[in-house]
């Protein structure tokens, strides 16, 4: 077996691990009887962290067998990234010992994960100006405080599925219905993209991007086919319409499609869902969180935080500017990812300040936290598709 | 100005709202923090006096008021990030790709992108970042900074250095945290204070009133950390000054020597190689299946082998200059070589394959063995006006396009680098003023008016690369790493540090106990819990959890 199958492998088990013991985390939540819980929660604690060794070991060993950081390209780097909010939940579980954390927190670093696994996974050699210590200093560390911030979303998500009256339809209960209805988009995508992988589905289509002739692969059926693209492979399903002309960034229609069909399984499993439960989910998940203390809650939300943002400043800004300096001969250039970095931290500056002198707490810091989460898995997904295509690095 | 004499003796300033020493409200002064609707004390600074919230009479306390306020920080923050966010709608205009329809910006939006692209340029976010109000937006953040922090800084020190052990009734009664325990003995007391010091709590103590404090450094964080942000955007205003900031570009073939723009004549750079290597199978079986998918080389390496020399004495006017030898360099991206004088030279572009060299011979259109009469070399980067061959034969260059294209029928030059000459040539034979017109390109040879007797053909060539490089000097960047570092060093110092106090009062036979924390109260209650471990001492009241209010639900929105 090579190291590259090891490192595979142990993916593979950390993704099994977690969840089994998401299984456990909800135990500990159901169950009355105090020892059969604290049994639970050890065994449930115990599975994530040797996940959390068994993707180490991938990411350690697929370090060695690629001669550079597991970072290199959006499978890398979002796994990394799934990794770290493992990490970051691990962390803050043992400050302050909450087990519904885990229940919120290992479902989500699980679709982050499947996401990640959705791109092309091979080990490519690095460009150039990828060839630096720096640019290793700046991805791991943006990873590991993007994974605390995420935890402070998960708090908040928690924060508000508890908080928020499900007795009657409001304003506040449509918009946490959005917020879960986009992590069942996250997971629709996940299934569309296995099961047309598993059926081996192709349709290809022609089209310009800028003044070059490109082909572009799709691997789901094309319900909307490249602006001004043209078929290239016949009986495959006609496509409904043309990505519109403003959708930048290579490969948009390809993507758009991808999103339309993440829609529609996502919003397919969501009605399922709602069918099955004959509630809204915000208010079948409420039920969960019947012990959760909201302060505490609060409190674990902030403190994410409090500790994220200093890593953030460091590795998403001063460490990637010192890379930018050595290796683009400017620290700072105004390209959308950088720009995004920059308004991430502005935003959470501004959640920082709310907080401690207008006394943002409790569920307006939710919401909060839930808008930062927003923009950092825009920064992640929604530059790519919409504004770059000038930038190779991602 | 109106002093105020607390009961406890000591004499505050003006606009103080809790005691400094003894943290008893002030009459009068209790709208100022809110505290006069409230059970609880707003603690934020200390009760202490604001200059922002004392004087407010005259145009420069307004001006002061309005900077201190953090809503007005706060919304300079979310203008400056919903301005950002506008600047990535597009690409700014230094990111128009070199393929695009015109690199013109008025005509490059509208034509890539319609009408909101029309828009995106005339309301100038295409170069919204350098714009003067996206300056003004950085400055007034600045401003704000500044009197934010003196506003606050000054008189928090105070109350913090003045803070007395002993603290009125009324203070500690409405604390956050607050618990009141009928009997307790001394014993007990020792116990806690003890388990508190293990904690790394200070003591101080006064007629029995005890003060258990710790990271109180941790309050000067956030002023710390704006000093940071200041220092950054002082430099961000330095750097538009050319004395500090250089950057040039120099393109410079192989072979080649040439000056190094910006540094006056000092600098000079000859390329001797031009090295661009692309990864192959040699590289590992690991990458194999990555390479096999991507449709190009994937570039591995761009390196200029450079030497880079210095003029030695004055230059003579109008003789070549004498040089010495600085040092050899071998430039990478990712590997930028420092030449001396604070300039460094980066790897950042490369043209692969310009001609050299070029030459040609002439022979007569109807020899079927093409035997040369005559042949002549054009140096591509200059070419000569006219070539005179052995046989009498005179060949004039009558226009050159180094990278030729037929635009529209009409034939053009996209760019001055001879990626892909063509010339039209002018052949006069021996005593002839009229001269034959041939058009010669690669893999064009065009007779226009087909009764040509000499012909054009090209026998050989000479390709080379050409190595862009960056040339920079930065003297900013120093203050720019002091104001990361300091900010680092604040936020850091703020964030991952909480300034905890415990007070415990004695009433009777008891004590009441009080805490306060500026952040994460479930970890100051731990500690106290901790602290009262096999005491009678009650542990302390959250008296603001968020729970207990059911009014504030989320029922209607
Ligand atoms: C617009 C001007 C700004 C003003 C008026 C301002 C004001 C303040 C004030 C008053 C505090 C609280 C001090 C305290 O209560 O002890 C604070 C804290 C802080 N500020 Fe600013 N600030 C500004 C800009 C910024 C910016 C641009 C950043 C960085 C992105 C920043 C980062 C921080 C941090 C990290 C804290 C500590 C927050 C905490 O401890 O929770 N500030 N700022």
């Amino acid at each position: 077996m090579s190291l590259l199958q090891i490192s595979n492998g142990m993916l593979y088990a950390s993704f099994v691990l977690y969840l089994i013991a998401t299984a456990f985390f909800g135990a500990t939540i159901k169950r009355k009887k105090s020892t059969k819980k604290g049994f639970s929660e050890k065994i449930a604690v115990a599975l994530t962290i040797i996940g959390f060794l068994a993707q180490l070991t991938y990411f350690i060993t697929r370090w060695v067998a690629s001669g550079h950081a597991p970072v290199s390209n959006m499978f890398e780097f979002v796994t990394a990234f799934g990794m770290a909010m493992v990490l970051a939940f691990i962390i803050l579980y043992f400050m302050y010992r909450l087990t519904a954390l885990g229940l919120f927190a290992l479902p989500v670093a699980l679709t982050v994960t499947g996401y990640a696994s959705m791109f092309p996974s091979d080990v490519a050699p690095l460009v150039p100006s990828l060839q630096s210590h720096w640019l290793t200093i700046h991805v791991i560390t943006v990873a590991i405080s993007i994974g605390i911030l995420s935890i402070s979303f998960i708090a908040g998500l928690i924060y508000l599925v508890k908080f928020v009256d499900q007795s009657s339809r409001t304003k506040r209960t449509t918009w946490l219905e959005i917020v879960l209805f986009t992590l069942f988009v996250f997971i629709g995508f996940i299934i569309v993209s296995v099961s047309f992988n598993i059926t081996g589905y192709e349709a290809k289509f022609q089209y310009i991007d800028g003044t070059r002739e490109v082909t572009t692969v799709y691997e789901m059926p094309p319900i909307v086919k490249p602006h001004e693209g043209k078929a290239l492979t016949s009986d495959v399903m006609k496509p409904w319409f043309e990505a519109p002309s403003w959708m930048l960034g290579k490969d948009a229609g390809r993507k758009f499609n991808t999103l339309i069909w993440s829609f529609l399984a996502g919003g397919l499993i969501y009605l399922i869902v709602r069918l099955i439960g004959r509630k809204r989910v915000g208010a079948l998940l409420q039920p969960m969180l019947k012990k959760v203390n909201l302060d505490l809650v609060d409190e674990i939300s902030y403190r994410a935080v409090a500790i994220g943002f200093p890593l953030f400043t460091l590795g998403g800004l001063i460490f990637a500017a010192i890379w930018a300096q050595i290796a683009w001969d400017r620290f700072w250039g105004w390209d959308p990812k950088e720009v995004w970095a920059l308004i991430t931290w502005f935003f959470y500056a501004a959640y920082l300040h709310l907080r401690l002198s207008r006394g943002w707490h409790g569920e307006k810091s939710a919401w909060l936290s839930i808008i930062g989460f927003a923009i950092i898995m825009f920064n992640l997904v929604g530059v790519n598709l919409l504004l770059a295509g000038l930038h190779s690095y991602a | 100005m109106d002093k105020i004499k607390c009961e406890c003796g000591h004499v505050n300033p003006e606009g103080t709202v809790l005691c400094e020493a003894c943290g008893k409200p002030i009459e009068g002064n209790q709208h100022i923090d809110g505290n006069d609707k409230k059970t609880l004390l707003n603690m934020r600074y200390e009760g202490s006096a604001r200059r922002s919230k004392t004087y407010t009479n005259s145009i420069v306390d307004k001006i002061w008021s309005f900077f201190s306020s953090v809503k007005v920080g706060v919304w300079l923050i979310v203008i400056a990030l919903i301005a950002s966010a506008l600047g990535t709608i597009y690409p700014q205009a230094e990111y128009i790709p070199p393929e695009a329809v015109s690199r013109d910006p008025a005509v490059f939006y509208e034509a890539t992108y319609g009408i909101t692209g029309k828009i995106y340029y005339q309301l100038g976010l295409h170069e919204l970042y350098g714009s003067w109000w996206y300056m003004i937006l950085l400055a007034l953040i600045g401003v704000s900074l500044v009197i934010c922090s003196l506003d606050r800084y000054i008189p928090l020190r105070r109350a913090l250095k003045i803070q007395k052990p002993k603290r009125h009734e009324t203070f500690i009664k409405r604390q956050r945290f607050f618990s009141e325990t009928e009997h307790v003995t001394t014993d007990e007391i020792h116990s806690v204070k003890e388990k508190l010091q293990q904690q790394r709590y200070k003591i101080t103590e006064e007629n029995g009133h005890i003060l258990a404090e710790k990271g109180r450094f941790s309050r000067w964080g956030p002023y710390v950390n704006h000093i940071g942000l200041i220092i950054i955007l002082i430099a961000a205003l330095l750097r538009q000054t050319p004395l500090l900031f250089l950057d040039e570009y120099v393109w410079v073939r192989e072979g080649e020597q040439t000056v190094i723009p910006g540094t006056d004549g000092e600098y000079y750079i000859e390329n001797k190689k031009f090295i661009f290597e692309t990864y192959s199978e040699e590289d590992g079986e690991i990458y194999k299946e990555a390479l096999e998918k991507q449709e190009a080389m994937v570039p591995k390496n761009y390196q200029t082998n450079a030497v880079i020399y210095k003029k030695k004495g004055e230059t003579v006017a109008g003789a070549d200059p004498e040089l010495e030898v600085v040092k050899e360099a071998e430039i990478r991206m990712n590997e930028p070589a420092k030449i001396g004088n604070g300039f460094t030279l980066y790897q950042a572009g490369y043209q692969l394959n310009e001609f050299h060299t070029m030459s040609f011979k002439v022979h007569r259109t109807d020899d079927q063995n093409e035997k040369a009469l005559g042949t002549f070399t054009v140096d591509m980067n200059n070419p000569k006006h006219e070539y005179e061959l052995d046989n009498g034969l005179t060949v004039k260059i009558d226009q050159y396009y180094p990278e030729y294209e037929l635009d529209d029928g009409e034939p053009r030059s996209i760019s001055k680098f001879p990626r892909n000459p063509a010339f039209v040539f002018l052949i006069y034979p021996p005593n002839e003023t009229k001269p034959e017109v041939s058009f010669v390109g690669i893999g064009k040879n065009i007779d226009p008016t087909n009764e040509n007797e000499y012909k054009l053909g090209i026998v050989d060539f000479d390709m080379r690369h050409v190595s862009g490089l960056t040339v920079r000097k930065d003297y900013t960047l120093p203050i720019f790493i002091l104001g990361a570092l300091i900010f680092m060093i604040g936020v850091i110092q703020g964030m991952y540090w909480q300034h905890r106090r415990i007070w415990i009062h004695p009433k009777g036979n008891g004590v009441l106990l009080a805490a306060h924390t500026n952040k994460n109260w479930h970890a100051l209650k731990q500690n106290i819990e901790k602290a009262i471990a096999n005491t009678s001492i009650k542990i302390v009241e959250d008296q603001q959890e968020l729970d207990k209010d059911v009014s504030k639900r989320g029922g209607e929105s």
